[in-house]
């Protein structure tokens, strides 16, 4: 009997999603375990020690922890339709894009919607937009970043196919708009479209609800981001 | 431009642990590679065209291909070269989980303390920066337990992912221990990891490829004078 698999969740996080998308890819079942990210519980901090985030993934006696850490080791430890091509090369470029997505725009982009000192917003977003023009170019006429079929960018990229819509209604900042970008929306809507994939995605209006209730701690944040 | 001949380039830069990281695989490999060394105040066309969206190194070109980010590259010429002496990441998934996990935390948690220590423009600056990199380096010692499962490495037995990736820092702890007038990797409070360092640098592919810890400790200064100086115009 294979190892049950269970997930430290949290409403609304991006990163757990990465891991459930993966999941559900694989044709995997597994369990959530919800967490109160302001109450953390003993088995999120004896399982991940060193960040105390989630997600985090339990495999039998096995704890995973960094989301894509978690989607490489899902591809490796399940079968199912792999989620990086089979080239070497091929798998460089999808972990350099994964990596490049993950560097790049969660922090800039988190100042680019919430901060509100407008003069360093301006050279943040500037460059926000530089970086999706570079994504964008990757497309290159396929449907995924993976091709045919969603791989480890697309589920690294899932953040900008789903709550990017959500943040730019909350803070009235267009970020990705269909006139700049028009392959990358249509990425987005293929990415949250997808049968697999859209079973574990947040609803859009509750997280709506849920980054709108939490608005003013994020532009403390934000600022609070901006002096580093 | 010559391709399927299976030349190997690597675009680099003496200091950069990096760098170092590809450079120890390849030697472990006995892979035959062409070196360019940058500077990186004066950035060549080569290293522009070939990694133009970060424009750093390392930076692997192999038949004309560029590779870029250390870890990527390890981890393309573990799987290119997987017949081609001993292998680097583990088999097991779970095992490659914990080698991705541990690099994940140097390159986020270790790296960013140790860059803004040379980059400190005050000596509070500075002794914050020490501060955190010492914090976050005592959880390596973790790290090597979890990882190394009472053997002589990282990787066990043998060398692993996680030796190239710790090793090819050892030259900046050194040095850093040297400007710090402390112990980076402290034998008291990290007897695995000390004892493990002290292994790792009897290796061949030690001897030959980490710097020289004195010119570290030169190169540190310079950079720690030229961004105080900076601070004081």
């Amino acid at each position: 009997m294979a190892s049950p698999v269970k997930v430290l969740d949290t409403f609304g996080s991006g990163f757990v999603h990465r891991a459930l998308a993966a999941l559900r890819l694989k044709g995997v079942p597994y369990e959530l375990i919800q967490e109160d990210m302001s109450n953390k519980s003993e088995l999120l901090l004896k399982h991940n020690p060193i960040h105390k985030k989630v997600p985090v993934l339990l495999h039998g006696d096995r704890a995973v922890c960094e989301s894509l850490v978690i989607v490489e080791y899902i591809d490796e430890a399940f079968n199912g339709p792999p989620l990086l091509p089979a080239d070497p090369y091929e798998r460089a470029m999808a972990r350099f894009w994964a990596q490049f997505i993950d560097q790049k725009f969660a922090g800039p982009f988190w100042m680019s919607f919430w901060s509100t000192d407008d003069e360093s917003r301006q050279g943040i977003m500037m460059e926000a937009k530089q970086n999706l023009l570079l994504l964008e170019a990757q497309l290159q006429g396929k449907r995924f970043f993976g091709g045919d079929s969603i791989g480890l960018v697309d589920i690294a990229g899932s953040a900008l196919a789903h709550w990017l819509g959500v943040f730019q209604e909350i803070s009235g900042v267009a970020l990705l708009t269909d006139d700049e970008y028009p392959v990358l929306c249509q990425w987005a809507k293929c990415y949250t479209d997808d049968e697999t994939v859209k079973q574990c995605l947040p609803k859009r209006d509750e997280l709506v609800a849920y980054f709108t209730a939490n608005k003013e701690r994020y532009k403390i944040l934000a600022n609070a981001m901006l002096q580093k | 431009m010559a391709g399927g001949n299976g030349e190997l380039k690597l675009v680099g830069e003496w200091a950069s642990p990096f760098v170092t990281r590809v450079k120890l695989l390849l030697h472990i490999k006995g892979l035959s590679y062409e070196y360019v060394e940058e500077d990186l105040r004066n950035k060549s066309e080569l290293l522009l065209s070939s990694n133009p969206v970060h424009k750093s190194v390392p930076v692997l070109i192999h038949d004309g291909k560029p590779i870029c980010e250390s870890q990527i590259i390890l981890q393309y010429i573990d799987e290119v070269y997987a017949s081609t002496g001993p292998s680097l990441l583990p088999a097991d998934p779970y095992e490659r989980a914990v080698a991705r996990f541990w690099t994940a935390y140097i390159d986020d948690k270790i790296a960013t303390p140790w860059d803004r220590l040379f980059r400190a423009k005050t000596d509070e600056e500075r002794a914050e920066a020490m501060k955190q990199l010492f914090t976050a380096v005592e959880a390596l010692e973790g790290g090597f337990k979890e990882s190394s499962k009472g053997k002589d490495f990282f990787g066990g037995d043998s060398v692993g992912y996680l030796d190239i990736i710790v090793g090819s820092l050892v030259s900046w702890v050194k040095a850093t221990s040297v400007l710090a007038g402390a112990e980076l990797i402290n034998a008291a409070k990290m007897p695995l990891l000390a004892a493990w360092m002290e292994r790792f640098c009897e290796l061949d592919a030690a001897k030959a490829i980490l710097q020289d810890v004195d010119a570290l400790v030169e190169h540190g200064r310079m950079l720690m004078a030229k961004n105080a100086a900076r601070a004081s115009k």
